[in-house]
């Protein structure tokens, strides 16, 4: 994530508090989405940007995850991002970002 | 376990090269959720 986009976010929550705010990521590549999620939790893991040693703890779910799945309707859903689910390795994201919550004990 | 998004605030991480953030956008609106920002990141 660039220093550009980390400042962002450090504002946006410096700004609204981390209250009812989660994020959600749509990146195919599982280890790329996970760089992207453990930034936003645990803080910028290159120590360069704006978020080095911060950690917002924010929630993260990836789109592709099945859980968040359920939560959109499904027509929208098929139409915005279901063509994702036959390429990616949603079993893969959904563990990992599992994990991740599970570090900042969320399930 | 059940997500629930009604009445979260989202901030949306796409990607070009996977799902975009307009998509994921309006997938979260759909969900009840407000989206407070959206970037599209591109990694190449």
């Amino acid at each position: 994530m660039d220093m550009e986009m980390q400042a962002t976010i450090k504002k946006l929550v410096d700004d609204l508090g981390t209250s009812d705010l989660v994020v959600v990521i749509g990146a195919a590549d599982a280890e790329v989405a996970q760089v992207t999620a453990e930034t936003v939790t645990f803080g910028d893991p290159s120590f360069a940007g704006p978020l080095a040693g911060v950690s917002l703890r924010l929630p993260v779910y990836h789109i592709l995850e099945p859980e968040v799945k359920q939560a959109i309707p499904h027509d929208i859903y098929d139409e915005q991002a279901g063509f994702l689910e036959l390429v990616a390795d949603t079993e893969e994201i959904g563990k990992r970002f599992k994990e991740i919550r599970g570090k900042i004990g969320m399930v | 376990m059940k997500i629930m998004f009604k009445g979260k605030r989202v901030i949306v991480f796409g990607d070009r090269d996977g799902v975009p953030g307009p998509a994921i956008a309006a997938c979260m609106r759909a969900a009840g959720a407000e989206v407070v920002m959206v970037a599209t990141e591109c990694f190449v």
